[in-house]
């Protein structure tokens, strides 16, 4: 299906499943702990061998010699693969550096060999018995060092491929220089680890020629790929299985070196092997969040319209890496004439740099909604009237291409209003509570919505069960239960009548989980395929599938009604599908919005700031399940508070690691840390962006909230701090007195 | 230019034993030998037995084996999350004989005649615990990865109050502690949901133990 006009009226729109709160259909299984992980497939998995990772030492550099006698004739090792032995590996196409290394070092803990032994704990000790030197070589580490020199670079996500490294409209330069009010100011991010709960885990088995990989993968089809390219084996000869992943955040987008040591040590060894990453392995062996240093400068009038908007970013990664895009927000967010983004990207020696939850958006926001609370000040005017006054209902750069929908205004608004905005001393560090300074801050949350084709294979089987396959993955994203939703609308039955089966490449390729775009472009894809069903379904009961209705498991068409599983008394039909996408994203700028509230509370003798009160207002569309959609946002929120109070991988510029690399040093928000949150939904229905009418919300709940914090406590504070995370360090000499 | 480092062996073992569990190594400093006493040592099973769920197992390990690698790999109960193996993040809590510990930071040889509960002994998805059944009701948890040991966790705490058993919040330690939002976030904080279902989580505790928080 061809998704190329604004969706007219469909049978989602009836909204008596979809758009409902439905606990998770997965729930029961998650809670007792019977849903298998990627580790944990004991039942298909008799036998399994244990693979340890061994990661390189240094950062930069060559192996000069690997001794592996020791570990070789350890107790219960069948076999060690190093790069030696592994035979030509090629390097798969999402992989910046590759999984296996040797005798070239392209960062620390990059994997250099497996050991594999009967058991898990001889493969440990072992994996402690290989002896490597290493020849060392000086890496570039330090990132303001590196940006001295870094060239700029173009968006790569950018759909103009010819487009200059710099977006500029208007006269930038004159117009700032001419502003009434100007901000200019610096801003810095660390890098981060995604840190998800379940370790990156695969178990591998050949059969003959082929492989099969149960593992925790968000996208199927990329990993499966990729893992077929690492192997040089064809891509059919390989099958990823992911139908429960403990967490991604864009960690697990890719293939990692998890899946393919354990085919390399399954092959060896002839035995299916099963490879989970250690905790303290991964944020060196996997991917981050990478660091930027960011200017943003703004001129304005009196009347706080943006008059000039200039915002440039630089970010560093591993040769042929990608710049962090922290600049792509300012391109759409705010109105204002004349504007410029541009991003350097510096060739660095640390761990891949990659993509984690709304990259770009994360980090460009935490710095551009502080500069806008900064230019409130300035120009004296409430943060929250300076949003509303450069609202825009275009793309600021071509502004032919309108916004598909925008409701920023009103989520501002509105989270005033819920919030008691009012009671904000507009003068910072002026509010106590005992010793404690209290604030209030807010920023805009703002996210776009991506468009993926997806695909999915639906049958209704003769025991009346709609049975959906995709190879869709939940996350923890609620994929299973808004699926079910969708397909339970679609062919009017009721949801406990919907099986959904996912992560399994045997299925049709879907979207995947990332960027948001996981909940609108799978449910799409199989509402693609429901249509399809639809039509098999009338033709069978010789209806005229444009008028047929389908509802309580019947199918009416006109005055005549017939049972569903009438349909199949003959035998089950099948119907695959996938939507594909028009040119609606080019012609209508499809993004989601949002607005953040935070009230936090600093104290006065240690400077330890609390969150007391969360709120975000968001639309985004049609929201597909409230529940879940809710929980996204909660979670989006939580992340974005730990990135701005806590979260800091610190970075070793001699050696050339993230020195906390496990979950005691890269403190992630607790329990003790997040207050009650809240979250309103806007009721929209977006046409423009699919059948289903809906955009993603995981990531829009990121976007803004580090920001939100940091306001707040400058508003408790009057101190600001612009390097993330802000604190107590940062601010403590200058707090308010304290009576 | 590159420069060539031979690290020394002590350095090697420190780096080394960060990708380590609980495993008796080889002492830094001495060059280790294949088939070392430790060695030797490990490759002796021995036999232990306790309660899971309230059923006798027997079984043989490895004296390195943790509790929770012995219920996940020897017992296949791998409802019991391995997340970092070092005591960090709490999914792989589970209760012996009433106390909640870190499966990971115990050996299963430790715990011979001990009563071991895990999430698997709770409730089965017909017939939810009613704690389970809360984290469902409130969409306590997103990946699901680590809801395991937070349940495992909410059960425990409820029982730590009701013992009477004060937390760092608690503000006098003459009186019974009670259930507030402020308690219950202390005493889960050993917990890490990196989905963020925190807010969620406290919702379903508090249904549970009929408190508003």
């Amino acid at each position: 299906m061809k998704f190329d006009r604004p969706a007219e009226a469909n049978p989602i729109d009836r909204m008596q499943v979809v758009g409902r709160a439905h606990p998770r259909i997965d729930g029961p299984l998650k809670t007792t702990g019977r849903a298998p992980y990627a580790y944990e497939h004991h039942d298909v998995v008799t036998n399994p061998a244990y693979g340890a990772i061994v990661g390189s030492a240094i950062g930069k550099g060559r192996i000069a010699s690997m001794n592996l006698a020791e570990a070789e004739r350890a107790p219960g090792v069948l076999t060690v693969v190093t790069a030696e032995n592994a035979g030509k590996l090629g390097k798969g196409k999402f992989n910046t550096a590759k999984l296996l290394g040797g005798p070239e070092i392209d960062h620390y803990h990059q994997a250099i060999a497996v050991v594999v032994a009967e058991t898990f704990e001889q493969a440990t000790a072992a994996a402690a018995l290989i002896r490597v030197e290493y020849a060392h070589a000086d890496g570039r580490f330090d990132l303001e060092e590196a940006l001295k020199t870094a060239p700029l670079a173009k968006d790569p996500n950018s759909p103009e491929k010819d487009a200059p490294p710099e977006s500029r409209t208007g006269e930038f330069e004159q117009a700032f220089a001419q502003a009434p009010v100007k901000l200019d100011e610096l801003y810095a991010t660390p890098d981060q680890s995604h840190s998800m709960m379940e370790p990156h885990a695969s178990i591998a088995a050949w059969n003959g020629d082929k492989l099969t990989v149960w593992t925790s993968n968000q996208m199927i089809d990329w990993g499966r790929t990729d893992l077929a390219t690492t192997l040089g084996i064809p891509k059919d000869n390989v099958r990823f299985v992911s139908p429960y992943i403990g967490g991604g955040f864009g960690c697990k987008l890719f293939l990692r070196s998890d899946a393919v040591m354990a085919a390399l040590g399954a092959k060896a060894s002839g035995r299916p092997v099963k490879v989970a990453l250690p905790r303290p392995f991964i944020p060196n062996n996997t991917t981050h969040r990478p660091a930027t240093r960011q200017r943003i400068r703004i001129g304005a009038g009196a009347d706080g319209r943006i008059i000039a908007i200039a915002h440039e970013s630089g970010s560093g990664d591993l040769p042929d890496g990608q710049p962090e895009t922290a600049t792509n927000q300012t391109r759409l967010l705010y109105a204002g004439a004349n504007r410029l983004t541009s991003m350097r990207l510096a060739v660095m020696d640390l761990p891949e740099g990659n993509a984690m939850r709304a990259p770009g958006e994360a980090p460009g926001m935490m710095a551009l909604e502080i500069a806008m609370d900064e230019l409130a000040e300035k120009l004296g005017l409430d943060p929250v009237e300076l949003r509303v006054r450069n609202d825009t209902q275009i793309d600021p750069e071509k502004p032919d291409r309108p916004f598909s929908q925008r409701n920023l205004v009103r989520c501002l608004r509105e989270g005033a209003e819920r919030f008691g905005w009012t009671r904000r001393s507009a003068t910072p560090g002026a509010v106590r509570d005992g010793h404690w300074l209290l604030g209030m801050g807010t920023a805009a949350a703002f996210r776009n919505n991506l468009l993926i084709p997806s695909g999915a294979r639906v049958r209704l089987e003769r025991d009346g069960l709609v049975v959906v396959e995709t190879d869709m993955t939940d996350i923890g994203t609620g994929s299973y239960t808004i699926i079910a939703q969708t397909a339970a609308e679609m062919m009017g039955v009721d949801i406990g009548k919907v099986v959904v089966r996912l992560g399994d490449s045997a299925f049709p390729v879907s979207a995947g989980s990332g960027g948001q775009f996981g909940a609108n472009c799978s449910t799409s894809g199989v509402y693609a395929a429901c249509v399809k069903l639809r039509e098999a379904v009338a033709q069978r009961l010789g209806f005229n599938s444009a008028e047929a209705t389908f509802s309580d498991g019947h199918v009416m068409s006109g005055n005549r009604s017939a049972k569903l599983a009438d349909a199949v008394r003959e035998g089950e039909l099948v119907a695959e599908d996938k939507i594909e996408w028009g040119g609606l994203d080019k012609s209508y700028q499809q993004s989601t919005f949002g607005a953040h509230f935070v009230e936090a509370a600093v104290d006065g003798f240690t400077g330890e700031v609390r969150i007391r009160r969360m709120l975000a207002v968001c639309a985004a569309g049609r929201i597909l399940n409230p529940t879940t959609a809710r929980s996204q946002v909660i979670g989006a929120m939580t992340m974005g508070a730990g990135a701005a109070l806590m979260e800091e991988l610190a970075v070793d510029k001699r050696r050339g690691f993230f020195v906390n690399h496990d979950l005691a040093g890269y403190e992630v928000p607790v329990h003790a840390d997040i207050p009650h949150q809240e979250v309103i939904f806007l009721e929209e229905a977006d046409d423009k962006v699919s059948p289903m009418k809906a955009k993603g919300v995981a990531e829009l709940g990121i976007c803004g909230v580090g920001a939100a914090v940091a306001n707040a406590v400058y508003n408790a504070t009057g101190v600001r701090v612009r390097n993330y995370p802000v604190t107590l360090d940062k601010h403590l000499d200058r707090l308010p007195e304290v009576s | 230019m590159p420069k060539p480092v031979k690290l020394e062996v002590s350095r090697r073992h420190l780096l080394a034993a960060g990708t380590a569990t609980a495993m008796v190594g080889v002492v830094p400093g001495t060059k280790a030998q294949p088939q070392s006493s430790s060695q030797r040592l490990s490759q002796r099973p021995t036999g232990v037995a306790f309660e899971v769920n309230g059923k006798l197992r027997s079984l043989q390990v490895d004296n390195r084996t943790t509790l929770l690698d012995a219920l996940r790999e020897n017992l296949s109960l791998t409802g019991t999350k391995k997340g970092c193996d070092h005591g960090q993040c709490g999914a792989c809590t589970v209760i012996v004989n009433g106390v909640r510990i870190n499966s990971c930071l115990t050996l299963a040889v430790m715990h011979e005649g001990d009563r071991i509960t895990t999430i698997e002994g709770l409730g089965q998805p017909e017939q939810l615990h009613p704690m389970q059944a809360a984290f469902v009701k409130h969409d306590g948890y997103q990946c699901g990865y680590c809801t395991p040991g937070q349940i495992c966790s909410a059960v425990a705490v409820l029982d730590e109050i009701k013992a009477g058993i004060p937390s760092h919040v608690s503000h006098d330690l003459t009186v019974a502690p009670v259930l507030t939002n402020a308690e219950l976030r202390e005493r889960m904080s050993g917990n890490i949901c990196r989905c963020g279902a925190y807010s969620n989580i406290a919702e379903a505790i508090a249904d549970v133990a009929g408190s508003s928080t």
